[in-house]
């Protein structure tokens, strides 16, 4: 398989530094709100603080992929004494939880690292410093797209059914 | 469609039961902005002057600021607003945290509560669904223990939570609402939440906030982030370092407690204990803070920490910021730090005012020690220092003996005990405790300040002018060259021309006139932040701060999409302020309530400080009694108002601002 040149794209999560302003979740949603700038809400952020005061734990994690099924097991960490509810370190939008959904239309949303930024801005609007965003190039084996497209949107169908997926495409392409 | 605000209010009869979701008048927006501003015009459009703390038709208003929600930094206050029972004035305590913009993302600027529950409940709104949930099982329990079980109970973590203690149930006229790290603590708001039977009000948002022109808004914040950068990497030289920063003050951070402990007075705000920084208490002090902190911690979108995580000791984790390690321990005259951490995480549980309640504490040790109050008051109290105090807070949130007289504050208790208590409630303004400052020469501006401010508590009122004149004359230029935040650069001669001692110092200088100028400025200050929703530390009440007259009125034209100009907003908020005093006024509040202690500082000038007070009035608009006239009010476009105050003979015919 041919090799192509891959740029990984990290944000880096100093979580001790957090102090829970949610600032990030401000600024993503702003940004990803068409047009730009015109509405925010931290439910639309594709960042998220994970909160429990008390227990001394904020815990910034981005949105990832979409998932179909919630997974059968959960994992519970210990870190220094604290102890984080499950689920808290997965990025995943999954049926078991309304986090990184849109809370409308219930559609998975995803961290694109502000396309079109120079840095991602949730990094940029961070005054903590909790965040820092660095770019490494690598080498990869040129992966089959067509296969994951696929794959993605198979499970999607069996989520939304046809109808309700065709609908949200064709939206989706009068918006661009 | 509206922009910034929500254009909903979330009204609640808690008798019947009823709640409506209800689209407010666009025209307010240009009229009053939002937050306080529309708080007042509620409160003077429903609230009869007739109408006291704890019936049934006072309202208790739960406001988020017109820019809560938006990405400027800091704007999240959540106003309170109610005819308060310490004062019977109009009340609005404030608190930061993540309440006020979770509930404008859940849909509202404000929720409305009238009349009272048949019994103890809490309020859960879930964007466009409302319950009134019962919390028989949340009776007694601490304020902030209600937050999480709240949580837990509803499932959902991510709800904002504002609860009352065992005070604000009991009707302490001292008790305060708890959310998080932060409080609305002044003037009884927890005890009007009580009296109305409402142990909290949780709220969960997921709705969008609009900004007119968002593009436009960023390119205003980009510009203050710099400042804020700027600002937090050159503290100001010349000033204390607690006053040199942005933000509230940083008492989680800073463990150098000098100038408190020595320049305010301890007990019942009696004595300067000017040697009691000694190398001894600085490090164990250092030492005990910097044990009990795990974590500094912010309020919504905002880049400065002045909130502490806190586990000490045996003490189950809490959160704390500002002054409120000091007060207890200063109240009690206890030298140990330990004792601040502790007895705070009781008082927030409780839900009480950190400034106040100390003092009524003192208060009633010093009635105690003057044979006033007696054994029989005291039976079963412990005699250490320590544990007398933390007796008396068990009495007072409970309403137990002499709590139960307590718990109505300094003023109402001296009243009811009588016998020369009366000489010992030497702190208060308005019927309200005031800060533990006592000190020689009369200032004039903070005559004026704690005079004749609707807020009845000096820390927010004061804030963009230096509290003292600078020594040197090379300093003073230093500060003055790099001001931008001015409204008008005749202040920068004002502060030059400022001398700590000799000729242009206090009492008579900066002269009446100047003083009611500068008193102005800040004033309109607050009232700016109030009704925005900014955090006072941001704005109002620190040196040299990020926002100001310059950049408000772009922030909140490019946010509504309202073409708004430095000009425009102060009649806007001068509006409110003034209809705030009418509605004080058509309680019965005139020129003999706006006093400042009498011992607040050794030296008085009776005839001089009239001048100041007449001074200001004219310079407001206002009449010899402190209302204001009718020529004021038709300029403010509140000729109704007039019409009201003529009616009730409050304001008389013919009486002007130039018979000061
Ligand atoms: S902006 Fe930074 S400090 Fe604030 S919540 Fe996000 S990661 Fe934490
Ligand atoms: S400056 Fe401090 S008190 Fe003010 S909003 Fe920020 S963290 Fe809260």
């Amino acid at each position: 398989m041919a090799k192509i040149k891959k740029i990984i794209k990290t944000i880096t999560v100093d979580a001790d530094k957090c102090n829970g302003c949610r600032s990030c979740e401000v600024i993503c949603s702003a940004f990803h709100s068409t047009p730009k700038y015109s509405t925010i809400n931290t439910a639309r952020a594709r960042i998220h603080v994970t909160t429990h005061r008390l227990k001394n734990i904020w815990l910034p994690v981005f949105a990832g992929d979409y998932v179909p099924a919630e997974c059968g097991c959960r994992d519970k960490y210990l870190l220094d004494g604290k102890e984080y509810s499950e689920c808290s370190f997965c990025r995943a939008a999954c049926p078991s939880r309304d986090l990184f959904k849109e809370p409308d239309s219930g559609l998975p949303l995803k961290c694109d690292m502000c396309e079109g930024e120079a840095t991602p801005l949730c990094v940029e609007w961070c005054l903590n410093d909790v965040l820092t965003y660095q770019e490494r190039e690598e080498e990869v084996e040129e992966p089959v797209m067509m296969g994951d497209l696929e794959k993605g949107l198979e499970s999607l169908v069996a989520r939304f059914g046809l109808d309700k997926l065709t609908g949200s495409l064709t939206r989706l392409s009068r918006k661009d | 469609m509206r922009y910034a605000e929500t254009g909903y209010n979330l009204e609640i009869d808690l008798a019947t039961g009823k709640i409506e979701r209800v689209e407010t008048d666009p025209n307010l927006l240009g009229q009053h902005l939002g937050g306080l501003g529309t708080n007042v015009k509620l409160m003077w459009d429903r609230v009869p002057p007739e109408t006291k703390a704890f019936d049934p038709e006072n309202l208790l208003i739960f406001s988020n600021g017109l820019l809560c929600g938006t990405p400027a930094f800091s704007m999240n206050r959540t106003v309170l607003s109610f005819v308060s029972p310490q004062s019977d004035l109009l009340a609005y305590p404030m608190m930061g945290g993540f309440w006020a913009t979770e509930l404008k993302f859940a849909g509202y600027d404000k929720v409305i509560f009238r009349n009272k529950s048949p019994k103890l409940v809490y309020i859960y709104i879930n964007n466009d669904k409302v319950e009134i949930r019962d919390a028989a099982h949340l009776k007694g329990k601490g304020a902030v223990e209600t937050q999480e079980l709240i949580r837990e109970e509803l499932k959902e973590p991510r709800a904002q939570v504002a609860a009352i203690g065992l005070a604000g149930e009991n009707r302490v006229f001292t008790a305060s609402i708890e959310q998080g790290r932060s409080s609305a603590s002044r003037l009884g708001g927890g005890a009007v939440m009580g009296d109305k039977n409402i142990k909290a009000v949780a709220v969960r948002g997921t709705k969008d906030v609009n900004l007119a022109r968002g593009a436009e808004f960023m390119a205003h914040m980009k510009d203050i982030t710099k400042y804020i950068h700027y600002r937090n990497n050159n503290p100001l030289p010349g000033v204390m370092t607690i006053l040199s920063g942005i933000g509230s003050p940083q008492e989680m951070k800073h463990t150098d407690e000098k100038w408190h402990t020595e320049s305010f007075a301890w007990g019942n705000a009696r004595k300067r204990r000017k040697d009691f920084w000694t190398k001894d208490i600085e490090k164990s002090w250092k030492e005990t803070q910097d044990n009990a902190i795990k974590r500094f911690v912010s309020c919504f979108n905002c880049p400065q920490q002045c909130g502490g995580l806190i586990t000490h000791g045996d003490v189950s984790s809490y959160m704390m910021k500002c002054f409120s390690k000091l007060t207890y321990l200063m109240g009690a005259y206890v030298d140990d730090l330990d004792f601040g951490f502790r007895i705070a995480k009781r008082a927030f549980e409780y839900g009480v005012d950190s400034f106040s309640t100390p003092q009524i504490l003192a208060f009633a040790v010093e009635l105690y020690e003057a044979g006033i109050l007696t054994d029989k008051d005291f039976e079963g109290c412990p005699t250490d220092k320590e544990g007398r105090f933390v007796w008396l807070l068990d009495r007072l949130v409970r309403r137990e003996g002499i709590g139960d007289v307590l718990a109505d504050g300094t003023y109402w208790a001296a009243r009811k005990i009588g016998n020369g208590a009366e000489a010992y409630d030497h702190n208060t303004v308005k019927k309200h405790e005031q800060m533990n400052i006592k000190l020689g020469m009369l200032d004039p501006l903070y005559y004026l300040m704690y005079a004749t401010n609707e807020k009845i508590s000096i820390t927010q009122i004061e804030g963009n002018w230096p509290q003292g004149a600078f020594p040197s004359r090379e300093d003073r230029e230093a500060f003055v060259a790099d001001w931008p935040q001015l409204p008008d650069d005749k202040f920068k001669q004002y502060f030059l021309d400022w001398n700590p001692r000799g000729e242009n110092s206090n009492p008579y200088y900066p002269t009446p006139q100047m003083c009611s100028e500068i008193v102005d400025w800040m004033e309109m200050l607050h009232n700016v932040d109030d009704a925005i929703g900014l955090c006072a530390g941001m704005g109002s009440f620190c040196l040299k701060p990020p926002y100001h007259i310059h950049n408000y009125p772009k922030l909140i034209s490019a946010a509504t999409g309202m073409d708004l100009d430095e000009e425009g907003l102060k009649k806007i908020v001068s509006r409110s302020r003034n209809l705030h005093r009418a509605f004080n006024n058509r309680r019965g509040m005139t020129r003999a309530d706006e006093k400042p202690p009498e011992d607040h500082w050794k030296h008085r000038f009776p005839e001089y400080e009239e001048q100041l007070l007449s001074t200001y009035y004219t310079y407001k608009g206002w009449n010899h009694d402190g209302v204001p006239t009718r020529e004021k009010l038709m300029e403010l476009d509140l000729g109704y108002v007039a019409d009201d105050l003529e009616k009730r003979g409050i304001l008389k015919d013919g009486q002007n601002k130039e018979d000061n």
